[in-house]
């Protein structure tokens, strides 16, 4: 569907798109996912022609984005990060207008824009000027106009960004219900919301792609190691009794706790690794009561941040290779994220 | 091109700015017609249009000033750029626009000198002709601003720098008269004028050699002209300075002349302006 090849995009001496490829096939939600100034918006920029690439070739079902422009952004919906409106005009005229500079025949203008509007849920709104609709009603406004035409592909510049969470609800189901007949890509650097609405991962770090995959085989891969925190009433000596026969691979790291009488311990096992029932029955059978238990699994977010502080350590030691298997760390525990961690007690 | 067109047109009557350009440019050919045809009995309507191109130093920029500057301002130049248009509709439908809305005074101008016969003998054709060289001079301000407008997002800053580069051009016909024509001058003037230029360049694009190739371009062929043919600089700076005066290109129309000559220079000074403005927002996609 879009086919980017070695991009380059060069401001002076920066570089904020550093040969940038990758293959985005049709029907699926791609989640653009990188720090501040990754080169996410100037990737989608490219691809939509509102930017020139410095090198490199932009394939859009087929047609060269640099040579056949018109093709190339007839396929095309965008959603840029700041609305495109016009706040002099109300939906109906803005997207009356956008329908025909897309080339919609005549005749199908209004059943179009009026199809745009029921998706999009403004269709209350339509003849109020746009300068008076609140943010998040400009948001839809600006999806109305890039689903306009049917385009094949969607792009989505951080599409959720300053609405509320109602709002961030709907306009994510509406990014659902559209990935089921069009390939979208959004970015974001929320990275919920990334793993709950996208088929495939793209993270990108300064104008690099650190990696591709679904979010949970991301987390599979990359990291490589579960973990488990305990806790346990009783003393160390009791809890290291009690833990003693766990299975080979299980590294225990003891420490005094905040609550009397208690001790905390901390697993550490490899990914294939599930402990959580033999955890159990050791400490039933030794009479030491768990207190809690809690089992993380690998989230987004760390293989995010291993990715991107990677990249950082690797350009400032050596020039990266791009490819390298990343090393796997333990990650870090966090508190207060009930959603990814599961809590046995 | 025609979806740009009609945006834009429909956009400067559902504000004010259109009206305001209208309104105001019909209220100073009244003011003057009243003046000069009403109360001191000429039957010329040329003579209005002479005494009116200063309006255009003012509203020229009222009505360039937001085309692309307000497109920048609120982001939605890149739903512009992401649309299947090419970047000459684009510029060509915002154009035509503010020249469409150019013609309804202009339309409203042709009646004066079928009034004004009413009264009296009335030399039609140079009054219809001299309404033309009216409606070119204005053509070719209106492109000028629209490129200017296309260097900023600043809508003021956009104005005032059209308001100032229209004020340049309305004072060159004075001063004109008075640059010294001696090639010695020609020479300093110019040299100044490319040290400018080399200087804008850098700036744009903040680049030493390409402002010192540009500058050492121009300069030494000057150079050599003012050491081995002086005479070719006589009088040279003066000729230049006389074709940036284009609000005097009117004077043939007005004394009852058409001429074609200006016609072709209002012309060209549209097109100029209109690639220079094509140029610049594709440059800007550059960087």
């Amino acid at each position: 569907m879009i086919e980017v090849r070695d991009l380059v995009k060069q401001y002076g001496d920066h570089i904020a798109v550093d040969h940038l490829s990758f293959q985005v096939e049709k029907g699926c939600i791609y989640g653009f996912l990188g720090p501040n100034g990754a080169g996410k918006s100037t990737t989608m920029n490219i691809i939509t022609g509102c930017l020139a690439a410095t090198d490199g070739q932009v394939l859009i079902d087929g047609f060269d984005a640099f040579e056949r422009p018109m093709e190339a952004k007839k396929r095309i919906g965008y959603l840029p990060e700041q609305p495109p409106v016009y706040p002099d005009m109300t939906p109906l005229e803005y997207l009356r207008f956008v329908a025909k500079a897309k080339n919609i025949r005549k005749e199908d203008v209004e059943a179009q824009v009026a199809s745009a509007m029921e998706r999009t849920g403004i269709t209350h709104m339509k003849n109020r000027l746009i300068r008076h609709l609140s943010k998040g009603y400009r948001q839809r406004v600006g999806f109305a106009q890039a689903i306009l035409g049917d385009p094949a592909v969607i792009i989505l510049d951080e599409p959720t960004v300053g609405l509320d969470p109602m709002q961030i609800i709907e306009i994510r189901d509406l990014i659902q219900s559209l990935g089921k007949e069009h390939t979208v890509i959004l970015s974001s650097h929320i990275l919920s919301e990334v793993s709950a609405v996208c088929d495939q991962v793209m993270i990108i770090n300064k104008g690099k792609l650190v990696a591709i995959d679904t979010p949970e085989r991301l987390g599979e891969h990359f990291l490589t190691k579960a973990t488990i925190r305990l806790l346990l009433k009783g003393d160390e000596t009791a809890a290291r009794a009690a833990l003693g026969a766990l299975p080979e691979g299980v590294e225990l790291t003891f420490s005094p706790s905040e609550e009397a009488g208690t001790v905390s311990v901390y697993l550490e096992m490899p990914h294939s690794l599930d402990v959580r029932e033999q955890v159990f029955h050791a400490c039933a059978g030794a009479g030491v009561p768990i207190l809690s238990m809690e089992s993380k699994v690998a989230t987004l977010e760390d293989v995010f941040l291993q990715l991107t502080a990677e990249a950082e350590g690797a350009a400032e030691a050596a020039p990266p290779a791009p490819d390298q298997t990343p090393e796997p760390e333990p990650p870090a525990l966090q508190e207060d994220k009930p959603d990814e961690k599961e809590a046995q007690q | 091109m025609r979806v740009i067109y009609e945006k834009e047109l429909r956009s400067y009557f559902t504000g004010l700015t259109g009206y305001l350009f209208i309104a105001f440019l019909l209220f100073f050919t009244g003011v003057y017609s009243i003046v000069l045809n009403f109360s001191s009995f000429y039957p010329n309507f040329e003579y209005v249009i002479t005494n009116l191109s200063f309006v255009f130093m003012v509203l020229v920029p009222v009505l360039t000033m937001r085309s692309f500057a307000e497109e920048r301002a609120q982001h939605s130049d890149q739903l512009l750029y992401s649309l299947p248009l090419k970047m000459p509709q684009i510029v060509f439908g915002k154009y035509f626009a503010m020249v469409t809305v150019f013609l309804v005074p202009i339309a409203v101008m042709c009646v004066y000198p079928l009034i004004l016969r009413l009264y009296g003998e009335v030399d039609l054709l140079t009054a219809y002709s001299s309404i033309f060289a009216f409606f070119l001079l204005g053509c070719a301000l209106m492109a000028i601003g629209l490129f200017i407008s296309s260097l900023t997002d600043n809508q003021i800053v956009a104005a005032v720098i059209t308001f100032l580069v229209l004020l340049f051009c309305y004072m060159v016909t004075s001063i004109v008269d008075y640059v010294s024509p001696a090639s010695l001058f020609s020479f300093t003037a110019f040299t100044v004028v490319f040290l400018l230029l080399a200087g804008a360049i850098y700036f744009v694009s903040k680049n030493v050699w390409l402002a010192v190739v540009v500058f050492a371009v121009c300069e030494i062929p000057l150079a050599y002209l003012y050491l081995f043919h002086m005479i070719t600089l006589a009088g040279a700076f003066q000729n230049f300075l006389g074709y940036l005066a284009i609000f005097s290109r009117t004077s043939g129309f007005i004394n009852g002349v058409f001429d074609l000559t200006a016609v072709v220079y209002f012309l060209s000074i549209a097109g100029l302006f209109l690639f220079f403005t094509v140029s610049a927002l594709e440059k800007r996609r550059w960087n």
